[in-house]
């Protein structure tokens, strides 16, 4: 009699889902639950699909001061025998950081996988599925380290979003300025609301408190808390993080063909 | 029960055994204040005393009128009747993810054999109880739960994969979060989350959150939390050498 680890009850008295008379079908929802994965799998699709046009394209990413998101750092100068487009050297670094996020995990596996499609709709059953226990997506335990590697990212498009401020020795301030400030600002809330950064500042303690075991001010419980609040809206982080970087580009390549629309306002 | 203002609601119920039954309407008069609960015990007065349903304080605390109700799990005492449309069918059925017994009754008897291999608070023999609000805040949150199981019910692991053979579910992963991150807890669940609980086997899509009648963010503040412990302990080879070299982590 085989037993598992979990109870100790053995196989043969596990007790099983119901199945029909009370259960027909994949779920007995009456709403329109189809409309929200639908909807991700749409957006998510395309903007994988500008992003992946935009990386080949490799041109009219950069103009005077202003450099795309998808080509920041500007790498061209540093790897000239690289054969494609430098932005294929920069992209996998976001792209890690957000498939191994745990919101766009949720997305994506109720999207693309329909693990399950929405809460109580049952497309796929059978005992085969193991989750993120093993490989591939075993990997998204990795997720720590792509926050490691998209935290310098991000602190370079600050740096290319400051040093539209001044060039040609005075300074300068534009809508296209302001919407790269906005773009660093909605990709900072995402990236330092992430879980991974949450779990490393304070998360990981049991005890803030100790081991001096008095009440006064802790500096990993005010990071917690300051995460915390960040991470309490993370969903909305990470869509208009998503947005913003995307309409960035678009209005930074607009811009190289009329550089008028950068609408200078000093 | 008041006078009824002249609107019914026709509720289809499950009425039967695992293995056989159906779905019977009735016409239940709906009054301001109504829920669900209190539209079977409209059936069971008026209509069919035998039908079966478990259920105790009325209030969202006991956590016992756990039911699907539109195929939404939910508890039948926070479903307020004045939730649906005039003219709609509302369906009433016992949760899916265990056994039914009869009618709206199921069998949730697994939930404490799991409960049950759950290495229990283990404090220091010599611990000072002096305890400040800010350790102890994140516990305190999980201690909200009724085990009303809705959270079990709706986690597609155990409802669709029916891995109740090495998937402990979110019930579960809220148990093991309110003692790991105990100030005053010493032991260290870790493997046993890793290797027993399988805890790799959610996906993280959040339903049991969705469900959660008390408003535990059970998601974002026990399970991933949890993921990430087990990261430390095994997946982060960079971590565990830093603390290594510079000392941390508390648990034998």
């Amino acid at each position: 009699m085989t037993q598992s680890q979990l109870t100790d009850l053995p196989e043969s008295k596990l007790p099983q889902s119901n199945a029909v008379p009370a259960y027909e079908g994949p779920t007995s929802r009456k709403d329109n639950w189809w409309v929200e994965p639908f909807l991700i799998a749409f957006v998510f699709t395309a903007f994988g699909i500008y992003a992946t046009g935009r990386a080949i394209e490799n041109n009219l990413y950069e103009v005077g001061p202003y450099l795309s998101p998808f080509y920041s750092p500007n790498l061209k100068e540093f790897v000239p025998w690289w054969p494609l487009s430098p932005a294929f050297l920069i992209l996998w670094i976001p792209l890690s950081f957000r498939a191994t996020c745990y919101y766009y995990r949720k997305a994506y596996y109720r999207s693309y996988f329909m693990h399950p499609p929405a809460c109580t709709v049952g497309m796929f059953k059978g005992k085969g599925y193991t989750g993120e226990q093993s490989f591939p997506f075993v990997l998204q335990n990795l997720h720590r380290y792509a926050f490691y590697v998209a935290t310098p990212v991000l602190l370079i498009l600050w740096w290319d979003a400051i040093k539209t401020l001044y060039y040609d020795g005075s300074f300068h301030m534009s809508v296209l300025t302001l919407v790269m400030i906005a773009n660093c600002i909605l990709l900072s809330g995402y990236t330092f609301g992430c879980h991974a950064c949450r779990h490393i500042v304070g998360g990981k303690e049991d005890c803030f408190s100790c081991p001096s075991n008095e009440s006064k001010v802790k500096p990993a419980f005010q990071a917690w808390q300051l995460v915390t609040k960040f991470n309490e809206r993370h969903q909305q982080w990470a869509w208009t993080s998503l947005f913003s970087v995307a309409l960035t580009d678009l209005y930074i390549r607009y811009t190289c063909v009329d550089p008028n629309i950068a609408f200078q306002l000093f | 029960m008041p006078e009824s203002n002249g609107r019914q609601a026709t509720l289809k119920v499950y009425r039967g055994t695992k293995d056989k039954g159906e779905f019977q309407s009735y016409k239940v008069p709906v009054e301001a204040g109504m829920v669900v609960l209190d539209a079977i015990h409209y059936i069971q007065q008026n209509f069919d005393p035998e039908l079966a349903v478990r259920w105790n304080c009325k209030a969202a605390k006991c956590g016992s009128c756990s039911a699907e109700v539109n195929g939404m799990p939910s508890l039948m005492c926070k479903s307020r009747m004045d939730s649906f449309k005039d003219g709609e069918d509302i369906c009433v059925q016992p949760i899916k993810t265990f056994p039914i017994i009869k009618d709206l009754v199921t069998d949730v008897s697994w939930n404490y054999e799991v409960n049950k291999k759950i290495k229990a608070f283990s404090p220091s023999p010599d611990a000072d109880w002096t305890i400040y609000q800010e350790d102890i805040e994140r516990v305190q949150e999980f201690r909200k739960c009724i085990e009303c199981f809705l959270c079990q019910n709706v986690c597609h692991v155990l409802r669709d994969h029916e891995r109740k053979d090495n998937f402990m579910g979110p019930r579960f992963m809220v148990r093991v979060a309110g003692l790991e991150m105990h100030p005053l807890d010493e032991a260290n669940r870790m493997k046993y989350l890793k290797d027993e609980g399988h805890i790799g086997y959610c996906n993280i899509t959040k339903c049991c959150t969705e469900v959660c009648p008390e408003d535990i963010h059970i998601t974002d503040n026990a399970i991933i939390p949890l993921k990430e412990r087990v990261v430390d302990e095994f997946y982060d080879p960079l971590g565990k050498f830093i603390r290594g070299v510079l000392g941390g982590g508390k648990k034998k």
